[in-house]
């Protein structure tokens, strides 16, 4: 009896829980967000707008007018050509980094779940060290050795990433790799690297998707952490996040100037979530774990 | 149980030496040497190879690792070249101020997190479960950085209730020093308390189901004896995880809110060590966060052994 | 029945939403049981016995309905407050659920959780409720109660953990005790001895009891009377002894069949039921059997039988084609 009633127990506490399958309206926002934002980054230098290095002391913390849409900074810089200009900073560091982390990340994991032994114990065991660093720490540490550069930046974000990666694609791999058609390729006498790439591969790369994007959203805010605190991307480049930490400077005259790329970044990291979270759900067959 | 805790034990040590290797590492072999740091770019050579003598700096990388970690071993962390002052004596006068912070800003995580997951679980499905849910999905793609802002402008700027920057010591002025504690910590803990929720939410919501919470129910318990002894307690478990998991996080965000709101804890010492390029504070510290969090991860572990009588009989 | 009922269910329906649509898991259910009288709950997987009991004891899933009235000593459990529900909950109305594994909690020793129960009902202290449970460990065969007081419940097998549940469920002397599937989650040779501890603290203080169980061999010796359930309905109702004699309805027929006999051939293949219970979100128009009944004809297939009366009053079934020779020729 129980097999029956106990299945509709768990579709009624499955109802309020679960989330639906259809992409509701948010998700489409935050799509169209995203490329609204990355097409903004890419054609900066294309669109019809003021230098975002060029000060004009005679304006400094213009309000918002049609010369200077969103008004001035405290250099008298244009506010939007800087917004945009930084958007690129902020999306380059936050697309490249997460593909260092998802390519080595992604690559160390599926051999490790694939292989497993020795080699799966020295991975997992490097990654514990790596993981025994606050994330936050460690990448002010090598960025303060480094020294501060787009380059050096999007490096340390990348490896950074790169335990995350190994768990998912090791995760996924361990799993797939006791399915019937890795099996059946195995007894057909395929290669291991024809396995790997043609069928274990296709299948982690969705779970792996899914996990870049939220990567995405974490490394833009760990960027405008850093850059917030002036130990990111060098001046006079501005990412977001060094413009609110600017900004900051000036909360009591113009609070503008921080709240403006603060929007910004919340939406843009929001949107990243968004999306990811979604595909994560589809991918996913444990509903809402975490 | 005994067992356990050797087995734990024992893989600690590989993690420690290793972050200890890899700490160093960093130090010495990027670029940058650090008696060119210490003497200014205009030192005469001989000048910078006395010093790197007196530094030890013209050794083998491996021999310079090993004495390093002795002292290190017999408590000498080394002493920064910039205020005399030694790592240990440095870190000590910072330690109460980030200790005092992350303790309120996980309470204050805590007091926000559990009860409103608590209410979304009993009421699952319904439009407050789909606020709060949709907040703490909101909140989590708000950086630290950006809610200290948004709490500095609120509550300092326009409602001038807080001060917004500066630390007074507990032992000097217990008032003040809340003072100056309510917003760094209130900001860490707006980061916190999503990631509570949503964990404590969904675990008891499962809980909730359990034929455990249908029997306690059919005993004729009250509903806050059901609700907080018998759902609760398993799921305390997964908050210790979470709060476990949250630590690394917890130290990220204190370093940000400590540099904001200028509290003199590790966080400042070690972005200050940044700005002035104290490379032996820098070396000290990082080594230090990073061996305190490796221990407060095992100390989580063992929290968690004690608490789950599944694993403290051995039968997990 | 002369005497007044203790528990009396009458025209109960139970239906719960689901992504495809009503389920309706119980379907106009009347039944009673006196003081003190046992009555078994017969029927296979997902024939809403469970769902029954649930709804008699007000558990039922948030999303459930529930129509009719459940009258328990003189109150519709239906309408009462909740306060007044929980009171009666545990003291006078006590269930033993199906799975020991699960029904215990976890993280909560085996005194606490018996403990709970005794001071939130009966007001003891906590010495005399401590040395109470005790009592009542060593009275469902608990060796060393007081230090199985503080232990967890991993830490005993499964026929312990159901003992201890049945200590609890008895710890108020409840006039009512529900047994849902009591012993199918455990070993075979710990169901008797559990069935039998139920039955020997039932006489011993008096109480009414429902035993709910897929196994008809299970209610025998034990009950005093026996609805059959099919599909979310009663479609067989008798005092147990009338029943074994003369069965009426197929269904309860190919029940008792299904049973492994110990004094049948070796290798004699167990003559299961064919097909499957319908789909209880699409309800049927005619008998729910019809479709898997070897006796079924056109007027089965188009009117649902009511209810009727047999050779006695007391007993009741529901079908247009009933057997009426001894039970065992035949099937």
């Amino acid at each position: 009896m129980a097999t029956l009633e106990l299945g509709i127990d768990e579709q009624v506490a499955a109802g309020p829980a679960g989330r639906t399958r259809r992409l509701g309206p948010l998700f489409w926002a935050a799509v169209g967000w995203t490329v609204f934002i990355l097409a903004a980054a890419a054609l900066a230098s294309l669109l019809p707008l003021p230098s975002p290095t060029d000060m004009d002391m005679l304006e400094r913390r213009a309000p918002m007018s049609l010369q200077h849409w969103l008004g001035t900074d405290g250099l008298g810089r244009d506010e939007l050509a800087r917004l945009i200009h930084g958007a690129r900073i902020s999306l380059t560091v936050g697309l490249c980094a997460p593909v260092i982390g998802v390519a080595i990340g992604g690559a160390l994991g599926m051999l490790a779940g694939y292989f497993r032994g020795r080699f799966e114990t020295l991975v997992v065991g490097s990654m514990d060290v790596l993981l025994a660093f606050p994330p936050l720490i460690l990448a002010l540490a090598v960025t303060a050795y480094l020294g501060q550069s787009l380059l050096n930046l999007t490096c340390i974000l990348g490896v950074l990433g790169i335990p995350a990666f190994m768990r998912v694609a090791r995760a996924a791999t361990l799993t797939l790799s006791r399915r019937e058609f890795v099996i059946a390729a195995q007894a057909l006498g395929a290669t291991h690297v024809r396995i790997l790439l043609r069928e274990l591969l296709p299948n982690v790369f969705l779970p792996l998707l899914a996990f870049f994007l939220l990567g995405v959203a974490v490394t833009i805010v760990v960027e405008g952490a850093l850059s917030f605190l002036g130990l990111g991307v060098p001046p006079p480049i501005s990412s977001w996040g060094s413009m609110i930490g600017e900004g900051r400077e000036s909360l009591e005259i113009a609070p503008r100037l921080a709240f403006i790329p603060a929007i910004a970044m919340f939406l843009t990291v929001l949107s990243f979530n968004l999306i990811g979270d979604t595909l994560r759900a589809l991918t996913d067959p444990r509903q809402g774990a975490l | 149980m005994l067992g356990f805790v050797a087995r734990r034990l024992l893989y600690l040590v590989p993690v420690l030496v290793a972050v200890s290797l890899l700490t160093f590492l960093i130090a010495s072999l990027l670029p940058g040497d650090l008696a060119y740091v210490i003497l200014g770019d205009q030192a005469t050579p001989e000048k910078v190879a006395a010093l790197r003598h007196d530094l030890g700096l013209d050794q083998p990388v491996w021999w310079r690792y090993l004495s390093w970690l002795g002292h290190v071993l017999e408590g000498d962390f080394g002493r920064s070249f910039r205020t005399g002052q030694t790592v240990l004596q440095a870190v000590a006068e910072r330690l109460p101020v980030s200790l005092e912070l992350m303790f309120f800003a996980e309470i204050a995580g805590l007091a926000i997190g559990v009860p409103v997951a608590i209410a979304c679980a009993v009421r699952s499905g319904s439009a407050f479960d789909r606020f709060m849910t949709g907040s703490a999905f909101g909140m989590l793609s708000v950086p630290t950085f950006l809610s200290a802002i948004l709490l500095i402008y609120l509550f300092a700027v326009e409602l001038r209730w807080l001060p917004a920057t500066g630390y007074v010591p507990f032992a000097e002025d217990p008032v003040a020093n809340l003072r100056f504690m309510v917003l760094p910590a209130l900001t860490l803990a707006l980061a916190e308390w999503p990631g509570i929720m949503r964990v404590l939410r969904s675990d008891m919501i499962a809980t909730l189901q359990e034929d455990y919470i249908a029997l306690a129910k059919a005993k004729g318990l009250k509903a806050s004896r059901i609700l907080f002894v018998h759902a609760l307690k398993p799921s305390s478990l997964t908050l210790i995880t979470v709060t476990g998991i949250n630590i690394g996080r917890l130290i990220g965000g204190a370093l940000i809110v400590e540099t904001i709101f200028a509290l003199p804890g590790i966080g400042r010492l070690l972005v200050g060590a940044i700005y002035t390029r104290d490379l032996i504070i820098l070396q000290g510290v990082v080594l230090f966060v990073a061996g305190g969090f490796v221990v407060m991860n095992f100390v989580v572990d063992m929290l968690y052994a004690v608490l789950d009588p599944r694993i403290r009989h051995g039968h997990a | 029945m002369t005497e007044p009922a203790l528990l009396s269910v009458e025209d109960v329906s139970v239906d719960l939403p689901t992504p495809r649509g009503n389920l309706r898991a119980v379907d106009h259910v009347d039944l009673t049981v006196g003081a003190g009288r046992t009555l078994g709950i017969v029927g296979e997987s997902g024939c809403g016995k469970t769902m029954l009991s649930r709804a008699i004891l007000h558990l039922l899933p948030k999303k459930a309905k529930l129509s009719g009235r459940v009258m328990f000593d003189g109150q519709d459990l239906v309408r009462l407050d909740p306060e007044r529900l929980r009171k009666l909950r545990g003291r006078s109305l006590a269930v033993v659920f199906q799975d020991p594994m699960t029904s215990l909690n976890p993280v909560l020793t085996i005194g606490t959780q018996l403990i709970e129960t005794l001071q939130e009902h009966l007001e003891l202290d906590g010495a005399a409720a401590k040395r109470r449970s005790a009592e009542l460990l060593a009275a469902v065969g608990i060796p060393a109660p007081e230090q199985r007081l503080t232990q967890y419940p991993h830490q005993l097998s499964g026929g312990m953990r159901q003992r201890v549940a049945i200590a609890i469920a008895l710890s108020c002397e409840p006039k009512l005790l529900i047994a849902d599937e009591p012993t199918t989650a455990l070993d075979v040779t710990i169901q008797a001895q559990i069935l039998d501890l139920l039955a020997r603290e039932q006489r011993r203080r008096h109480m009414a009891m429902i035993i709910i169980t897929h196994d008809l061999g299970v209610v025998a010796g034990r009950t005093d009377e026996v609805a059959v359930m099919y599909a979310g309905r009663v479609v067989e109702r008798a005092p147990t002894p009338l029943l074994f004699k003369n069965m009426h309805m197929p269904y309860t027929q190919a029940l008792l069949a299904a049973i492994p006999r110990i004094d049948a051939a070796p290798h004699t293949p167990l003559p299961a039921i064919s097909g499957r219970p319908p789909d209880p979100t699409r309800p049927l128009q005619g008998c729910s059997f019809a479709p898997r009944c070897r006796y079924a004809t056109g007027l089965c297939h188009r009117e649902k039988p009511a209810l009727t009366p047999a050779e006695s009053p007391e007993h009741r079934f529901a079908c247009f084609h009933p057997i009426l020779a001894p039970a065992g020729v035949g099937a």
